[in-house]
């Protein structure tokens, strides 16, 4: 391969060609549409445009990374160039154990297409090095020869598991370069809802490239991809390192979150996986009509009809042969797959499957069965192990989605055309044979629902009906379906839609029951309100809203080294199925909590990714009960829904951490206000630390207080010692973090001044660097502006500087300045007594004495005992004197509670 | 004739009906339209509750003033004008706890719940215990969310008693509510105290917003006045013009009289707060009778008088004259050993050495006498022991104090009806 200019050897400038094309006013960000190169030294300026193959900067001068341009932006400082890209990869950056998954040996030119979602797909404009010519090969012709050295070949797919097949629609540039094209298949699905034609358009290809090309995925672990992706070169390991734990900020991974859940994935693949077997063998289909049936929200109308081809071409495979496909090497899992899909078909016939109602329940565990034991008989022995280890792992996956049933809904089928739903509901069945889906509704509704389950249901998307278009042209097989229809096959579209509703009916339950409920099933609820809150209207509210301490930040700046310590600490224990205590302190406001929550949200994450074990997470809060002793019963009722008195469940947790079980999950329980566990025999705590260290336990505690030393004051010994010294602490946030914080709370709401937001962070970083004082004087600061109504409708310095005032001044002064004249001439008298005694107390007839004689000077009538005690008293009330009980009378002694100074300031300056 | 007697009974009437008006108006605390004086302060308040109610966000703040400043009366204006609003009208939980009332959490628990009409309220009790009464409070906050629960606004009157209870778990976990996102909450807290933010915990102090409203009058004399010939004032719709007119003229006038101006001024002086002046002008109106049926200032200064009495002095009133020898003595032991304690057998010691000198006025009484004397001014407690008979002491050698002031005495021998002249100059000599 040639070699080719790098930044090292000679200087590149990089330009825009033309002015941009599209602008995002909400990212503030610009798009063009080419870029030109020029390198120091050559008198003509490379280009690259959208669509184009590009070579991208690398470690190793002699292979630089290849991608396609999808997007160039550059950002509102004009500065930065961006380029959204397609990544492709070489054989050398495929990890090293993977490479024999080809089958054959790579062709020196070959690159392969890369998918991994998570990969990071932007990169600096400026470390492009040239375009390149790419030529896609169909998966069986050979590579052409007496091309050009510099000419690269793609053939197939990469997805970080395993090499597909290659559509040939991928390698098309993309149509409409105003519209931002989405990035990744993720970025799709979350286009989705978004009626903009173009769009669905691509989201479309992407499940469509996905589903068609979906081959063995099911044989590697998630957690093997982690270990390729840190094996990729530099650049690319380094976005893909954004997903791996080591530096996963919450950030990433709080997006994913967001997107439809990931869970969805692996029932699509499962689903793709038999359509795709067959499409494999029967190349006759076009790609077009390949598409998979999965249920990714609305697409899987469109797709229905198409798979009515393959549902022929499976019921007439399977009364073939079952096992027909051939064997190449790099088909090996696909033959299993093929099998566990194919198999119960080739048993019975597929519409004496349909019939009878309750067939799929029965039978799933069968093939099932089956499908393992080819795995195991089937597999090459390196891989074996994985695939066990996913199979399990999917059944449970398959089950949980059955509990809550997000998938369901998303998968469910809504067209209105009845020969999709009759095809689609057949592909529905078949993935209930396939994962283990147990519809406990559907069985008893099988009867009479052939006519409503034709009537569209109200969450279609607005799609649906263009699709239906294309789909009428597509399909040629309609009528044939037609035909077939009448028996009652749709009867998993209503089953899928019953289950599709029913986890909404449960959070519903909030409308009160109008029967009388004794307390012991009462529900705690607050009434929901008649009409509903308000969103803010203007900026300034805007900012309000995100300033709030309540509002979820989308990421937890300036502690992701906490973050990285408490995760790495949590995750190894999980994963080991250990248990161990942790102790996190730091002072109030500075993020412990979040930070905690957080690590267990994408845990969490991880956990339903496969990525780690299962693991049950609880909390409890010293300050939310009402004795340490209740920390027990709360434990125990989050575990087990149990009520005990706190005898009774101390007991019963402790039989439980004992007890060996060897199939127990994780239990990580966050401890909160550990200080107020604290008792005079220290049990509670005793207990908490000493679960963890039960070998059978599989407990992890994370406790959270404020002081650093706590372990060290309050608790004896054997508490201490069980509590350990895996010790954190939080320190207070500095100015540069707490401007952070705010500027990404504000996310590009642009309501403070750059000076303004300086001010603030400084001035409570150096007062308590506490989080929520800073939120809450910026949030006071929006008010301030916006009824002051200045004109640039940017919270400046003045507002600011008013907030501050407002919070952290004292009222002393002022509430001197606004006393009555008796009240300031006792302060007076008692500031003279304090000089004549020299002590800073005196008794109340002392300081009577001195206001008498005050009184006098003043020319004022002097008042009675009585009087000059009540406004001792009012004094009092307010704290600017501290009193005695005022039984003593006369004999009641008096403090400031203000310095002396001050008091004489506030009465000078009157 | 006749007439005469008519026009004297309608007279009457118009005083008691006068009267009544003007009483209910200094006593019953009514809501004015306006809270005078404080516009920020209720603008700010009114659109944070507003905030709460409309766009449900949580807040929580703090309205801090001395006693009398107006903290009920600004809040109340602000809900008044809050529940006008139609938007808000159903769609607000209130919630009103009273530090003196919940002095505990777990009443204050209670109280929430079964103001908030939660499940568990069966007629109008609260059942099950402390800690299930927490878990189901904070379950229930927990559920709601910010867009579809009902926002609760949160009273706490005298917010700084609720700082003393164990743990300050309430306010721990109703701050923590109005800082997280559950259902919005706005947590007001009326409070005398300047300090109160120092009462509270760190932690529960850190999910304070610390948003404070103080409430200090800056009001002026001439507004005070004011205020006394507004709070005077019979309405317009007074039955009997005429006689509202002659009140209303005689009102003005009074506020205008220089001693009345003076006995304002006092009162003034003593304290800006309107609930001293009100019961000031309820003494001064209810002296208003048929004989003299306009407002005079005699019956303010009387009334006057009757406020800034010294309440030490009006029991020395009472005392007999042995009693009184007993406390002058006293006051001569104290001046002699600058305010140092004293027991029974200094004072006899005392007290015999005025009667040696001056024995024709005063019959000479024996010792159990004169202890008798002594322990009825222990009851009145004029005379205080140091510590409360800790150690056991012989009556006569208990150290005492006396609770009185030099002036106090010397006024109440001015006024003693026949006081003996022996005495009175015992009394004013330097040295017993």
């Amino acid at each position: 391969m040639s070699r080719y200019v790098t930044r090292l050897k000679m200087r590149r400038s990089y330009k825009w060609n033309g002015r941009p094309v599209g602008e995002d006013r909400k990212l503030r960000r610009q798009y063009y549409e080419s870029m030109s190169i020029s390198v120091e030294g050559r008198t003509e300026d490379g280009t690259v445009s959208l669509g184009q193959y590009i070579l991208i900067e690398s470690d190793n001068d002699d292979s630089p990374f290849v991608a396609q341009l999808l997007k160039l932006y550059t950002d509102d400082s004009g500065k930065k160039k961006t380029a959204v890209v397609q990544w492709f990869v070489r054989m050398c950056e495929v990890p090293q154990n993977k490479r024999k998954l080809l089958g054959r040996d790579p062709h020196p030119q070959e690159i392969f297409f890369y998918q991994d979602h998570s990969c990071d797909n932007e990169v600096d404009g400026e470390t492009i090095l040239a375009a390149v010519q790419i030529e896609y090969v169909p998966a069986e012709d050979p590579f052409p020869e007496g091309k050009s050295k510099d000419t690269l070949f793609v053939k197939l797919l990469w997805d970080t598991k395993s090499f597909r097949a290659l559509d040939p629609e991928l390698m098309q540039p993309p149509q409409s370069p105003k519209s931002p094209p989405p990035s990744s298949r993720v970025s799709q699905a979350r286009a989705l809802p978004t009626p903009d034609p173009s769009i669905m358009k691509r989201a479309m290809s992407g499940t469509l490239a996905r589903g068609s090309m979906s081959t063995g995925k099911m044989s590697t672990s998630e957690a093997e991809s982690l270990h390729s992706a840190s094996k990729l070169s530099a650049a690319k390991a380094l976005s893909a390192k954004r997903r791996s734990r080591a530096s996963s900020g919450p950030h990433v991974r709080k997006k994913l979150d967001l997107c439809s859940p990931n869970k969805n994935m692996s029932r699509d693949d499962v689903l793709g996986e038999i359509l795709d077997e067959h499409t494999a063998t029967e190349k006759t289909l076009t790609s077009k009509l390949n598409t998979s049936p999965t249920g990714r929200i609305s697409i899987s109308i469109r797709l229905t009809p198409l798979n009515h081809n393959e549902e022929e071409q499976i019921s007439s495979l399977s009364s073939q042969n079952p096992d027909k496909p051939r064997l190449t090497a790099y088909d090996k899992d696909n033959a299993t797959s093929a099998f566990l899909g194919v198999q119960p078909l080739g048993t019975d016939d597929p519409e004496s499957l349909i019939s009878t109602g309750r067939t799929p329940r029965k039978r799933e565990a069968t093939p099932r069965r089956a499908s393992l034991r080819g795995l195991k008989a089937r597999t090459p022995s390196n891989r074996k192990d994985s695939a066990t280890l996913r199979e399990p792992a999917l059944a449970a996956l398959a089950e949980e989605e059955h509990e809550d049933s997000p998938v369901q809904t998303a998968a469910t089928p809504r067209s209105k055309r009845k020969s999709a739903q009759l095809v689609s509901s057949r592909i529905r069945k078949q993935l209930n044979l396939l994962d283990n889906k147990v519809d406990l509704l559907s069985d008893g509704e099988d009867g009479g629902d052939d006519d409503d389950c034709f009537v569209p249901t109200k969450i279609d998307l607005q799609s649906s009906s263009d699709e239906e278009e294309e789909a009428k042209i597509d399909s040629e097989d309609e009528l044939v379906v037609k035909k077939r229809r009448g028996s009652r096959t749709p009867r998993s579209i209503e089953k899928t839609r019953v289950s599709a509703r029913t986890p909404r009916k449960t959070p519903s339950k909030k409308t009160a029951p109008a029967t009388p409920r004794t307390p012991r099933h009462a529900t705690p609820s607050i009434p929901s309100r008649s009409a509903p809150a308000r969103k803010p209207g203007n900026v300034l509210e805007e900012a309000r809203a995100r300033l709030h301490v309540s509002s979820v930040p989308e990421s937890l700046p300036c502690r992701e080294q906490e973050f990285q310590d408490i995760y790495n600490f949590v995750e190894s224990k999980v994963i080991d199925g250990t248990g161990g205590c942790m102790y996190i302190s730091g002072v109030p406001g500075t993020g412990k909590t979040a930070t905690v929550h957080e690590v267990i949200r994408s845990l969490q994450q991880s956990a339903e990714q496969d990525e780690i074990p299962h693991f049950r997470f609880i909390e409890i809060n010293g300050m939310k009960m009402t004795d340490p002793h209740q920390a027990y019963v709360q434990i125990l009722q989050k575990l087990t829904d149990q009520k005990a008195t706190p005898d009774h469940a101390a007991a019963l947790l402790e039989k439980r951490f004992s007890a060996p079980a060897p199939k127990k999950e994780t239990t990580v329980l966050l401890v909160d206000e550990l200080d107020l566990l604290w008792t005079r025999k220290q049990n509670v705590m005793y207990n908490l630390f000493d679960w963890p260290t039960r070998r059978n336990a599989r407990l992890v505690v994370l406790t959270i207080a404020n002081t650093m030393d706590l372990p060290e004051r309050i608790m004896i010994n054997r508490v201490a010692s069980r509590l350990g010294l895996t010790r954190m602490s939080f320190q207070p946030y500095t100015f540069k973090q707490l401007q952070q914080i705010i500027t990404s709370r504000l996310n590009r709401v642009k309501a403070f001044e750059e000076d303004a937001l300086q001010l603030v962070s400084r001035k409570v970083a150096a007062l308590s660097g506490d989080a929520r004082r800073c939120l809450d004087i910026c949030r006071r600061a929006t008010e301030i502006c916006e009824h002051s109504g200045s004109s640039s409708g940017l919270v400046g310095m003045s507002h600011v500087m008013e907030a501050l005032d407002e919070m952290f001044s004292s009222s002393y002064i002022a509430a001197i300045r606004c006393a009555s004249v008796q009240e300031q001439l006792l302060l007076r008298a008692v500031i003279a007594e304090f000089r004549r005694l020299g002590l800073e107390e005196a008794t109340f007839q002392q300081v009577f004495v001195q206001h008498q004689a005050l009184c006098r000077v003043e020319g004022l009538h002097p008042v009675s005992v009585s009087e000059g005690l009540a406004v001792c008293q009012r004094l009092g009330s307010c704290r600017l004197l501290l009193l005695e009980g005022s039984r003593l009378d006369l004999l009641l002694r008096i403090r400031l509670n203000v310095s002396q100074d001050d008091v004489l300031y506030a009465l000078k300056a009157d | 004739m006749s007439k005469r007697r008519s026009a004297t009974l309608t007279e009457a009437q118009c005083v008691s009906l006068a009267q009544k008006l003007l009483r209910e108006r200094l006593c019953h605390q009514k809501l004015p339209d306006q809270p005078a004086g404080l516009d920020s302060q209720h603008k700010h308040l009114l659109e944070l509750l507003r905030r709460t109610a409309v766009h449900g966000e949580s807040n929580s703040v703090l309205i801090v003033g001395p006693r009398g400043s107006g903290k009920t009366m600004l809040l109340g204006c602000v809900l008044r004008e809050l529940m006008s609003l139609k938007e808000v009208q159903k769609n607000v939980l209130l919630v009103e706890l009273n530090g003196l009332l919940q002095t505990d959490d777990k009443i204050a628990l209670k109280e929430i719940t079964r103001q908030l009409h939660l499940e568990n309220v069966v007629g109008d009790k609260v059942f099950g215990s402390f800690a299930e009464n927490l878990a189901f409070l904070l379950e229930a906050l927990k559920r709601g969310d910010k867009s579809s629960s009902r926002p609760v606004l949160l009273v706490l009157d005298e917010f700084d008693l609720f700082a003393h209870h164990k743990n300050q778990t309430l306010l721990y976990n109703l701050l923590d509510v109005s800082q997280s996102a559950q259902t919005p909450v706005a947590v007001v807290g009326l409070t005398c105290r300047l300090d109160v933010l120092e009462l509270l915990e760190k932690r529960v102090k850190s999910r304070f917003s610390h948003r404070q409203i103080h409430l200090f009058s800056s009001l002026t004399f001439s507004q005070y006045v004011d205020v006394v010939r507004a709070q005077l004032r019979l309405p317009q719709d007074f039955p009997d013009l005429k006689f509202s007119n002659e009140w209303n003229h005689s009102v003005t006038k009074l506020c205008e009289d220089k001693s009345v101006e003076e006995v304002l001024k006092r009162n003034f002086n003593s304290s800006k707060d309107f609930r001293s002046l009100h019961s000031l002008l309820f003494l001064a109106v209810s002296r208003v009778s048929v004989s003299h049926s306009t407002l005079r200032e005699a019956d303010l200064l009387e009334a006057s008088r009757l406020i800034s009495a010294d309440s030490k002095a009006n029991v020395l009133h009472g005392l007999s004259i042995l009693e009184l020898c007993l406390i002058i003595a006293m006051k001569h032991l104290n001046d002699t050993y600058d305010g140092e304690p004293f027991n029974f057998q200094m004072v006899h010691n005392e007290f015999k050495k005025f009667i040696q000198r001056k024995s024709h006025s005063i019959h000479k009484f024996e010792k159990p006498v004169l202890m008798k004397a002594f322990e009825h001014l222990l009851q009145l407690e004029l005379v205080r022991p140091v510590d409360a008979g800790v150690c056991k002491v012989q009556r006569e050698y208990q150290l005492m104090r006396l609770m009185l002031e030099h002036g106090q005495v010397m006024e109440a021998l001015q006024r003693y009806p026949q006081c003996p002249t022996d005495v009175k100059q015992w009394a004013l000599s330097a040295f017993g």
